[in-house]
């Protein structure tokens, strides 16, 4: 919009706010700007462009609206009681199937002593089984780590809405919970990049496609 | 020349479940004298006060990841040789790259099987 456009005093306001803060201001700040804009037309002596003022109109109804929607999702809840409450029920899975896990490996040693006992044909059959009990329970491993990621998940949505509300001048509730985000940043970028957790078992590279990537890195 | 089985083997992993998992499957292979690590730099620590014959190590660690444990060790003029297979779940082409790059001897992706972790041991040390 072409300075001198509005009268002096609006063109003042204008060029103190982008002298404050550049290109890209506040919502709270482009709300009173809007405000102030209709104000200046409604006060000219000269009819105002009834279209102009009737778009103006409808935007400031539209900001005041949107900053009432935002103030009723009660984002705090999300930081103190739902995320926090997910995670910890995530949480509790890990260590149960962790706990499974352990008594699931306790009895398959335990059979492999006694199949030491027995010897012969049969100690080779049974550890033959009880091998196949260690590969299996190494299922633990991956949904823990599957659980993370949707723990990361959910901690960044958490983080996402902190923001929003922030921006539409909001008063955060509750402690922020730091994240595993925060830790990422401090990370070096090369590394982090390279820390994705378990792919999607359809996605997923199998042994062989491995293999013969790194064969081919030779 | 024959795999010595009485080697040191250290086996690195956040997940003790997983760090069971191996020391009894190398029980089975006969590889009884097992060290075993929680992160990376746990890891390092041993790795100055023994000699090992073999590290598998998984990748996705804190303080300190497989990736960087293997960096650590390649840079060592002490523990260099030392044969390292990754054991992760991390499967991208890149993950495999940075590991091949910064010198690792082999790499299993999880979830894997005894058989292949017999194949790639006897690619890195030999025949047993």
């Amino acid at each position: 919009m072409a300075s001198g456009a509005h009268g002096p005093d609006l063109d003042k306001r204008l060029e103190e706010i982008r002298q404050l803060h550049g290109e890209t201001i506040p919502f709270d700040k482009f709300a009173n700007l809007v405000t102030r804009f209709l104000d200046h037309l409604t006060s000219e002596p000269k009819e105002p462009d009834s279209a102009l003022l009737s778009e103006l109109s409808a935007l400031a109804t539209f900001i005041d609206q949107s900053r009432h929607d935002i103030a009723a999702i009660q984002t705090g809840e999300v930081g103190e009681t739902l995320i926090p409450g997910a995670t910890d029920e995530l949480d509790a899975i890990v260590m149960a199937t962790a706990e499974a896990t352990d008594r699931i490996m306790d009895s398959a040693e335990a059979i492999e002593g006694v199949a030491r006992d027995v010897g012969g044909e049969a100690e080779e059959k049974i550890l033959g089984i009880t091998t196949g009990i260690y590969e299996a329970c190494s299922f633990q491993d991956i949904t823990g780590q599957r659980i993370t990621k949707v723990i990361d998940a959910l901690k960044s949505i958490e983080a996402k809405v902190d923001a929003l509300v922030d921006k539409f001048g909001g008063q955060s509730t509750g402690e922020r919970r730091k994240g595993e985000a925060a830790a990422v940043e401090n990370a070096k970028l090369s590394d982090a990049e390279l820390l994705n957790g378990p792919q999607l078992p359809e996605k997923a590279s199998k042994q062989d496609e491995i293999d013969a990537l790194f064969a081919s890195l030779d | 020349m024959a795999v010595d089985k009485n080697m040191k083997v250290l086996i690195v992993d956040d997940y003790k479940t997983m760090l069971r998992i191996l020391r009894n499957l190398l029980r089975q292979l006969g590889f009884m004298d097992v060290e075993e690590a929680t992160d990376g730099s746990m890891a390092l620590q041993k790795l100055q006060q023994h000699d090992f014959g073999l590290i598998i190590s998984d990748w996705n660690m804190e303080p300190m990841t497989g990736l960087q444990l293997l960096r650590e060790v390649r840079a060592d003029p002490k523990l260099k040789h030392i044969p390292f297979i990754m054991v992760t779940a991390e499967s991208k082409s890149e993950n495999v790259i940075a590991a091949k790059e910064a010198g690792v001897s082999n790499y299993i992706v999880k979830p894997f099987n005894a058989e292949t972790l017999k194949s790639k041991m006897v690619s890195v040390l030999g025949d047993f």
